[in-house]
């Protein structure tokens, strides 16, 4: 029987998020016989929801002004009411998700499997999936029961987004079914957004960034990743425990909990390259890549690597580009 | 206000290269540096702040063997004021699910008004503080980064969403809360701090004594279990530079002038 998958969609601004169609990717691998429903929640989501209908064969609309703002506490207690229990349902694998599905996997009382990055099959009921583990350094194949239904995150950019096709889906309006008994999750009230802080220096901008990362060791040290981006003439930038140390300012931090960046070149220096960090950095720049750790998985999106210890071989580096000049 | 903390005895990957073992059965564990994660460390951290100004104590929680003690021990000398060890064999092999459900178990034994994870641990799942929250049917948030008490009853409290922003609620108490790292700065912990409370009596709780049916947790319970672990091959990899240590300067100073790394 064709599993029923339900996807959770991200959207903003009336623009679906990237995830959406990387989760139609995976929820084709899973099953491509797979009938999938799009989950809107939001406020005047017309445009969005129509855009999905050329995916999806059906498309839950669920918009009240309620939701304009997305409170997970609120969001999953009307998933728990109006999806069926042994569902399968996809979630993108970020802060909402992370917020989301955990306790929405109890609710339905199905497994969860957490930041998946790849199916390899269904064998008597088990879904055979590809997980990462310790920073990614090593992965994990995992045997899933879904025979009671599933609630798995799916890792932005692990499944190669789908075509939009023509599943000529239509747009159904579940907003009277998710709020029949009133708004679950008011013990938690969304308040406000506070916006990052704008820095000196905008590393969204900048040509060439040198990024330091937890291989620096001490704060002192941060002076000579300081000297080589003024040699190269980049930015300095770098990775969260830089910032969660305070020995740079958030403005500084490249990923998805930080910034975006696109530069020309990017040297990371003593960075491991988690997912997180990697998702920070966009336009395909020349990367390098400094690192003791001839397993750190920074080399596989590396293009060149140098497996030193960067607390000698960064002012090698600095003094010779300082001689040339 | 009384807090719990739920903590996790992990290789230390800033110290650790990891490998996979022969059979592809686990992480090679021969010369691991152990330690408490690094995000319940900033969970305990922020208990101990906050029970310095709201009163009240702080307990410290760990499922694991014996030798998780020595984390629990690590959190009591920072300042948990106890900590309590979750063993039994039938636990091992437990999945996220199995996890929470013991955990549930030790928490209902007692009355807490604030109930901390870490946002995740060694396998990045970050599942046990969202699924705890559903069992115990309290309210849940995740990747907290400020935690304001406003009084007896409701928090002021700080997520980490994308792009540095920060997303800002009241929430009532007794909730769970899984804690993102950079909230606080975690004190230090020095051998004169381990030692003072080396010989205090940490209890170890089984599933009789928590009332856990054996055959609901463990591996036979559990809905995900591992197959084997592997080093992916992803993408074409980095040319790494060889050479002596002069020479990859020399190369990667051509390099990066081939591509506009150098100005
Ligand atoms: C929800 C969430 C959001 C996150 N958002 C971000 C984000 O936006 N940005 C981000 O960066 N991280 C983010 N993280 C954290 C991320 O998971 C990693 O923990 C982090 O990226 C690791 O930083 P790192 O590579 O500097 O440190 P580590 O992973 O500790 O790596 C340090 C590296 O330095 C190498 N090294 C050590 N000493 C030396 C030396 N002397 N010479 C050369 N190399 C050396 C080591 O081999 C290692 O590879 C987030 C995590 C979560 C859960």
């Amino acid at each position: 029987m064709a599993l029923q998958i339900y996807v959770y969609i991200l959207h903003k601004d009336g623009v679906v998020d990237d995830t959406a169609l990387e989760m139609v990717a995976a929820a084709g691998k899973l099953d491509p016989a797979a009938s999938l429903t799009a989950v809107v929640f939001g406020s005047k989501t017309d445009a969005v929801c129509n855009s999905l209908t050329a995916s999806f064969k059906e498309v839950w609309k669920i918009d009240n002004d309620a939701f304009s703002y997305p409170n997970s506490e609120v969001i999953r207690g009307i998933l728990a009411r109006i999806i069926p229990k042994g569902s399968m349902v996809l979630v993108a694998h970020d802060h909402f998700g992370m917020d989301l599905a955990p306790g929405l996997s109890i609710k339905l009382d199905g497994t969860y499997l957490p930041d998946t990055v790849g199916f390899d099959g269904i064998e008597g009921g088990k879904l055979k999936a590809v997980r990462q583990e310790y920073g990614g350094q090593v992965s994990t194949h995992v045997l899933c029961d879904i025979s009671g239904g599933a609630v798995i995150t799916i890792r932005a950019g692990a499944f190669r987004a789908a075509e939009a096709s023509d599943a000529g889906g239509a747009v159904v309006d579940k907003t009277a079914d998710a709020l029949a008994g009133g708004l679950p999750g008011g013990a938690r009230r969304f308040i406000e957004i506070v916006e990052a802080e704008v820095g000196d220096v905008d590393i969204t901008k900048s040509e060439i960034l040198v990024s330091v990362g937890r291989g620096i060791g001490e704060q002192e040290n941060i002076e000579i990743i300081k000297e080589l981006a003024k040699a190269v003439g980049g930015d300095v930038s770098c990775s969260r425990p830089i910032v969660d140390a305070k020995w740079l300012e958030k403005s500084r931090q490249v990923g998805t909990s930080g910034l975006t960046v696109k530069p020309k070149v990017y040297m990371a220096l003593g960075i491991s390259g988690s997912f997180q960090h990697l998702g920070g950095i966009k336009g395909s720049p020349f990367i390098v890549a400094v690192n003791k750790n001839p397993k750190a998985p920074i080399f596989q999106v590396a293009e060149i690597g140098v497996i030193e210890d960067l607390l000698e071989f960064v002012p090698m580096l600095t003094e010779k580009i300082n001689e040339m000049k | 206000m009384e807090i719990l903390v739920c903590v996790k005895r992990v290789p230390d990957t800033a110290e650790n290269e990891i490998s996979v073992n022969s059979s592809g059965s686990d992480i090679e564990r021969g010369d691991l540096v152990y330690s408490v994660n690094e995000w319940d460390n900033y969970a305990v951290e922020e208990a101990i702040q906050i029970r310095d100004k709201a009163g009240g104590s702080v307990t410290v929680v760990s499922v694991g063997d014996a030798d998780s003690e020595e984390v629990l021990r690590r959190e009591m000398a920072m300042g948990a004021d106890k900590g309590v060890l979750l063993s039994d064999s039938a636990f091992e092999g437990s999945d996220g699910k199995g996890l929470a459900s013991i955990l549930k178990a030790e928490i209902e034994k007692g009355k807490y008004d604030l109930i901390l994870t870490g946002t995740q641990a060694d396998d990045g799942a970050g599942q046990i503080g969202g699924m705890l929250a559903a069992m115990l049917n309290l309210p849940y948030a995740s990747l907290v980064n400020r935690i304001e008490v406003l009084d007896g009853k409701k928090i002021k409290l700080g997520r980490e969403i994308a792009g540095g922003n920060q997303e800002i609620s009241e929430m009532d108490l007794p909730c769970v809360l899984s804690i993102q790292t950079g909230i606080n700065e975690p004190r230090y912990v020095g051998i004169r701090g381990i030692r003072k409370v080396a010989s205090v009596e940490i209890p170890v709780h089984g599933a009789s004594d928590l009332g856990v049916n054996p055959g609901s947790v463990g591996k036979a319970a559990a809905g995900v279990s591992r197959v084997d672990y592997y080093v992916p091959a992803l993408g074409k990899g980095a040319e790494l530079l060889e050479g002596s240590i002069e020479e990859k300067v020399e190369k990667l100073i051509e390099l990066l002038k081939s591509k506009g790394g150098i100005k």
